[in-house]
């Protein structure tokens, strides 16, 4: 059994959890330099906003609805999916975060009801951290990631679905189109639809080892797991992820800084394969490690650093993820017992779709032997990776929420 | 998270045997840590945040303007806490009376507010601590 946990429309809530004057309100989030819409909350759904829409062009629509617009703001949106991720670690031994904003849960031999449980990581993640999310939960990771549509589709749902009967769940498949499902693209949805395959269901009651020669084994792959089989155990994926995590759990616990810096460092070559791989660059890096919750003073740490110019350089993120562990998520005494490197802002290698800032040649060592630098000589990285930060985004800073987690100058004001 | 910030420049040894003449203890071998404010202040990272107190309502029980306090999001709020609540989507700081339904202030400048049906109001979480800088 697994939970596919997911935060609801993640950086546009991330922006209400310190502005509950903004909660139920419609708001979009932008990317990069605000090219492009990349988050709505639901009721900017509702208005019929367009996910992935140049901003120039919806910006008369956005203010004739009076939609509140911000740039990103990764320091905050990493910091809040780590507190998220933690949460989440009470409530399963083996967990895989997917991206930012979903987690799979391994619930084999939990022995819980699971809608029930569902409810409790709903309710206890909201109310730890702030952030509203969904839970799909069934046999495999894909029913578990259509279970998830389901959950926030479906009003009746409150969030929360479990799929454990799929034979119960034919008439709900049948409207479900295929797309919808995890690895299924634009491209090969539109195959599918040659052959009149549709919906889930249709998918569903194909015969996988006649669609494995027709289309590939990972087509295959997907109608085993939408009939209940496993073929994704954790860390298993049929598609490249948006955002790149490399983590694990130790097989013996870290009590060793050195130890540690090696893993991590191991977790940031693997990550930056897969960055080259989908020829992508990175701009923010989370770094992250815990004792895990089932220990009498669990202990967790995550630093998000914004490199002042993206890149695919395994050194750089080696070197970035090591400085990390050594001064600030290290704590002598404490049994580490999962660490990890998360690439969380990720941009095209392509130059002509870079952004005026980035568009230069890659990190040169002078620059980054600077980045490192500042972090040696601050006793606390995350006021460098701010200060790194305001260069970066003078075109864009009226937009952009304070960093209310990371930057003591920003801490949010209540009022007495 | 900015919350491990609080301690790192306190490294204070701490030795938890005694000094004894003679055979040093076999615990000297474990010198403690250090103190660490972390652990002091916070018990549940992942839910605790930190804030700005803005204004002078709740002088009477310590919490003056600028003032950090941290706010644990995971513990349940109970009759006379300090709670940080939001009312029509506005953060504010107050101590939360269950009996009389009411958010006090600690300034007697400031009327209780009334919680009824109609009142919008969430509560985010409970102060544990107030910080304030002498210097």
């Amino acid at each position: 059994m697994y939970a596919l946990v997911d935060c609801n429309s993640f950086f546009a809530s991330c922006e209400q959890v310190f502005r509950p004057d903004l909660r139920g309100l419609p708001l979009v989030v932008l990317s990069n330099n605000d090219g492009c819409i990349v988050a709505r909350s639901k009721e900017a759904k509702a208005l019929g906003i367009p996910d992935l829409e140049p901003y120039f062009k919806q910006k008369a629509l956005l203010e004739k609805n009076g939609v509140h617009v911000f740039s990103s703001n990764y320091e905050l949106y990493g910091d809040l999916s780590s507190r998220v991720m933690t949460t989440l670690e009470g409530f399963s031994p083996d967990i895989e975060i997917y991206s930012i904003d979903e987690a799979f849960l391994s619930l084999k031999g939990l022995g819980v009801d699971l809608p029930e449980y569902g409810h409790l990581i709903k309710n206890t993640v909201y109310k730890h951290t702030g952030m509203p999310v969904g839970v799909g939960i069934a046999a495999t990771k894909t029913l578990a990631k259509l279970a998830s549509h389901i959950a926030k589709k479906s009003a009746k749902c409150d969030y929360v679905c479990a799929i454990v009967d799929v034979a119960a769940w034919s008439a709900v498949f049948r409207k479900i189109p295929v797309n919808k499902i995890w690895g299924i693209g634009r491209r090969l949805t539109k195959q599918l639809a040659d052959n009149r395959i549709y919906s889930v269901y249709d998918l569903m009651k194909q015969d996988a080892r006649q669609m494995r020669r027709r289309y590939s084994v990972n087509v295959a792959r997907t109608i085993d797991e939408l009939n209940g089989i496993e073929c994704y155990g954790l860390e298993q994926a049929p598609e490249p992820k948006k955002q790149i995590f490399s983590t694990r759990s130790f097989g013996q616990k870290i009590m060793d800084c050195t130890e540690l810096e090696q893993s991590v460092s191991q977790y940031a070559t693997r990550a930056c394969v897969k960055l080259r791989q989908q020829k992508h660059l990175v701009k923010t890096v989370s770094v992250f490690a815990s004792s895990g919750h089932f220990v009498e003073q669990p202990y967790s740490r995550s630093m998000v650093i914004k490199l002042p110019i993206a890149t695919n350089d395994t050194r750089q993120i080696i070197t970035l993820a090591r400085h990390a562990i050594r001064n600030g998520i290290f704590r002598k005494g404490v049994r580490f017992a999962r660490a990890g490197v998360g690439l969380i802002e990720l941009q095209p290698e392509r130059p002509e779709q870079l952004d005026a800032f980035s568009s230069e040649q890659p990190l040169r060592s002078k620059q980054l032997m600077g980045v490192m630098d500042s972090i040696n000589k601050r006793h606390c990285p995350i006021v460098f990776a701010s200060q790194g930060l305001q260069q970066n985004w003078k075109m864009n800073r009226n937009l952009k929420s304070p960093a209310y987690t990371t930057r003591w100058e920003d801490l949010p004001r209540i009022k007495t | 998270m900015l919350i491990r910030l609080l301690s790192s420049k306190i490294k204070l040894p701490f030795f938890s045997s005694k000094v004894a003449a003679g055979f040093p203890s076999p615990a000297d071998d474990y010198v403690e840590k250090g103190l660490n404010l972390d652990e002091l202040l916070i018990q549940h990272p992942a839910s605790t945040y930190l804030a700005k107190a803005s204004g002078d309502s709740m002088t009477g029980c310590g919490i003056f303007n600028d003032d950090i306090l941290i706010i644990d999001r995971s513990l349940t709020p109970l009759h006379g806490d300090i709670v940080i609540a939001a009312i029509d989507g506005e953060l504010t700081c107050k101590f939360l009376n269950l009996r009389l339904k009411q958010l006090l202030s600690a300034n007697q400048r400031y009327p209780p507010i009334h919680i009824n049906a109609e009142t919008d109001l969430i509560i985010e979480g409970v102060v544990i601590s107030s910080i304030r800088r002498h210097k």
